[in-house]
């Protein structure tokens, strides 16, 4: 020790770490170009998006045409191609959300989109108080209430619409209402009927989910368009609207027995025993002990067949409905609008349309789903 | 127990006969049996009601009529003016299995590439991947359809003004015209050339398996693999002098001729397709790779396995267990999605059958009840075939 010429005495100063480790730059190394390979994909991406996003923004945003009364606004002028033509749907918006809903009626649209939305939210807020009344008024009052308003009641004042009338969002926001109102309780029931001890009940259940899961939604819907109107006495005759919903409704129920018998299964047996150990019956058993728990821990998954169902409604033109899609169909082929960017125009509206509406259920789905989660991780406490 | 022995035996508890587990279930049962067996009786009665004042006779018998109307694509012969309506049948049911079964192939390749690059390390691609999947799941396959079909190939130049493809083909709103094989010699060699080649190319791959389990030294697999089944076929074609001889397009004053057609809303149906359920497949992949727990990528680096070897040896058999159920699963749902075929008229089983048959006959029962069976049959086949793998396939719990 003695000889040593230098002795430090204390630490050195921390030396910052290399540029290329930290900050903006380091963040880029590791993330995009740890490796040849992910130098070459970055790239390959990188153009890829290139070649992709600058199109579509200058089609959207930039040459769109935002106002317009005909076709002359969005052709192209002097060469230059133009863009998104927004024009068109601005002029055809009332079409695509109430169809050829007669225009002095219009109000009870609106009066039955308010209503849904209000008792949707009511019913899907974890928090919300009574919820039980919210079960009770969508899937009891608000389907009276929506069809007196809709259809007409001349009694009370409101003249009949008759239901080819009826398009555009309406119907598609029609078709998945009463799709969910009408499949959950029958897939509820069919879900209990697969897990019956009664042979015969769990035969006919199994046979009639299988059955339907085997076939597709479109046959499904020209069963019910040209079979239906056979099996009922001629003087019934269900108009279209009513062979669609019931083909939807059916096609539903299948699955969405699915999504609850899962949710069965994972309620652990100790509590059905429990449930009989009070003395309760069978339907007391499932309506007071089983259904509120399985229910509870399957709305992540009955959200997610109810976005399969909400995107499947456009299949319903099968059965000769004016769905919102196929509204933007019509529109796009009115000579009065024909431009070659009208199509184009038609679907991306729609696109963003049914993509805002999907992924927000999407969210709302995995947000109860983390929530479930948490409330299990935290001893049951929601 | 303080009961006295000589005492009068209780009377058994007076319960009705209403409360025995085992009648209500035989009462409940006999209703349910009841009300289906009423329900299927008004049922038949009023069908027969409704075909009788409607004058249409039952039965299959118009199967054998001449159907008299003509398809956009057949991959047998047929005509409108000699086949029946069971060859229409025929033709649409192929119409369907092509476009489902390259629908397959296709979906597979590109929600492998999506799924694998959703778990990649590089930020862009993981993201990138990411807004494919959101994007495309959240907007109905309708819509994707249409806009193929009518935004995107509708909208083409017309065939005066086709784009040329290299090798070839060109690309207009009346299709996709492709060079076309002419063959002359017959497309028997080659057929027999790819089933010799599928059979070495198996008895490689067991003789492989047996030397590594014998010695532990490995032989490449995948390339001779794939050169068993690639190459004969083409030595017999070019023995045969199939494809020696090439038919190319040729734009006329009106009309295309020579080449293979390809019809723009099959173009569309498969591009749809595709994309859709590819973005559904990149999620089934991703699951399957993250359920292999961490430590097993971490034992196999221990055991001094490259990454590719891990990933062929240790992660993928066990991903493979959990992937291939939902896998399943969406190939059934793309061949079930193919039926919107309607929608673009798409000569598909549907559009053919359920579509213009039934509308030139009016044998409405007949007709979707065997549109009907066909699709149950595929996806119960497919089931049942599921069920035996996964019987097959389960972990063994010691």
């Amino acid at each position: 020790m003695s000889g040593a010429a230098y002795v430090r005495r204390e630490p050195a100063p921390r030396l910052a770490p290399p540029l290329t480790q930290v900050g903006a730059l380091g963040w880029l190394r590791v993330n995009l170009f740890s490796s040849w390979l992910n130098t070459a994909l970055t790239v390959v991406v990188l153009a890829l998006l290139l070649w992709v996003l600058p199109p579509l923004v200058r089609f959207l945003f930039i040459d769109a045409v935002w106002s317009g009364s005909d076709r002359t606004a969005c052709l192209a002028t002097d060469g230059h191609e133009a863009g998104a033509c927004w024009a068109f749907v601005r002029e055809r918006l009332f079409y695509f959300i109430y169809g050829s809903y007669p225009v002095a009626e219009r109000w009870r649209v609106d009066v039955f989109f308010a209503l849904f939305a209000v008792s949707t939210g009511w019913l899907l807020w974890l928090d919300a108080p009574r919820r039980g009344l919210a079960a009770i008024v969508f899937f009891v009052a608000l389907p009276v209430l929506s069809y007196v308003l809709l259809y007409g009641w001349p009694l009370i004042g409101l003249p009949v619409v008759d239901t080819s009338l009826w398009g555009g969002v309406l119907v598609t926001v029609v078709v998945t209402a009463v799709g969910i109102a009408t499949s959950l309780p029958l897939g509820i029931l069919l879900a209990l009927g697969r897990r019956s001890e009664m042979p015969t009940v769990r035969f006919f259940s199994i046979a009639f989910i299988e059955f339907v899961r085997g076939v597709p939604l479109v046959t499904v819907l020209f069963m019910a368009s040209v079979m239906l109107p056979l099996f009922v006495p001629p003087a019934w005759s269900p108009d279209k609207l009513i062979r669609a919903l019931t083909g939807v409704m059916l096609f539903s129920a299948a699955y969405q027995a699915e999504v609850v018998r899962a949710g069965l299964e994972a309620i652990p047996r100790g509590q059905y025993e429990a449930a009989r150990a009070l003395g309760l019956g069978y339907w007391q058993m499932n309506a007071l002990v089983v259904l509120p728990q399985a229910l509870r821990i399957t709305i992540p998954n009955i959200v997610n067949s109810v976005i399969a169902l909400f995107k499947d409604t456009t299949l319903v033109f099968v059965a000769g409905i004016f769905d919102f899609l196929r509204t933007i169909e019509v529109a796009r082929s009115d000579p009065k609008w024909a431009t070659p960017v009208t199509s184009a125009t038609g679907y991306a509206f729609a696109a963003i349309v049914y993509f805002v509406c999907c992924y927000g259920m999407a969210r709302y789905a995995d947000n109860v789903e983390r929530r479930l989660a948490r409330a299990d991780r935290d001893g049951g406490r929601r | 127990m303080l009961r006295d022995v000589h005492g009068p035996e209780p009377a058994a508890p007076r319960e009705s006969l209403l409360y025995d587990p085992r009648l209500r279930g035989a009462l409940y049962q006999a209703a349910l049996l009841a009300l289906i067996v009423v329900f299927a009786v008004a049922i038949v009665h009023n069908v027969a009601e409704n075909l009788a004042r409607n004058h249409i006779t039952s039965g299959f018998g118009f199967l054998r009529d001449t159907a008299g109307f003509d398809i956009s694509q057949t991959l047998i012969d047929y005509s409108s003016s000699t086949s029946t309506y069971a060859r229409a049948f025929w033709v649409g049911l192929l119409n369907t299995l092509l476009v489902a079964g390259l629908g397959i192939v296709l979906a597979t390749v590109l929600g492998l590439l999506v799924g694998v690059a959703r778990l990649s390390g590089n930020w862009l691609v993981a993201r990138t991947a990411g807004a494919y999947v959101t994007i495309v799941r959240n907007v109905p396959l309708l819509l994707h359809l249409l806009f193929w079909y009518n935004a995107v190939l509708k909208a083409l130049p017309d065939f005066r003004n086709s784009l040329w493809l290299p090798g070839g083909g060109f690309l207009n709103n009346r299709g996709l015209f492709l060079p076309k094989p002419a063959f002359e010699g017959g497309a028997w060699p080659m057929v027999a050339a790819f089933a010799a080649g599928v059979v070495a190319a198996a008895l490689w791959r067991t003789a492989a398996q047996r030397r590594l389990e014998r010695t532990g030294r490995e032989w490449p697999v995948a390339l001779p693999m794939l050169a068993f089944v690639a190459v004969p076929p083409v030595i017999a074609a070019l023995a045969s002098g199939v494809g020696a001889t090439w038919s190319f397009p040729q734009l006329g004053r009106f009309n295309v001729s020579g080449g293979a057609e390809v019809l723009p809303e099959f173009v569309a149906l498969l591009v749809a397709l595709s994309i859709y359920t590819a973005a559904f497949i990149a999620e089934v992949v991703r699951a399957g790779l993250m359920s292999v727990p961490v430590g097993q990528s971490e034992a196999a680096a221990a055991l001094g396995l490259r990454r590719g070897q891990a990933l062929r040896l240790v992660i993928i058999p066990q991903a493979r267990r959990v992937i291939i159920p939902p896998l399943t699963n969406q190939y059934l749902n793309l061949t079930k999605n193919s039926t919107l075929a309607v929608a673009i008229g798409y000569p598909d089983l549907v559009q053919v059958f359920a579509g213009t048959v039934l509308n030139v006959t009016g044998q409405a029962v007949e007709v979707i009840t065997i549109t009907l069976a066909v699709y149950l049959v595929i996806s119960l086949a497919t089931s049942a075939a599921m069920n035996w793998y996964q019987a097959r396939t389960a972990l063994v719990q010691r």
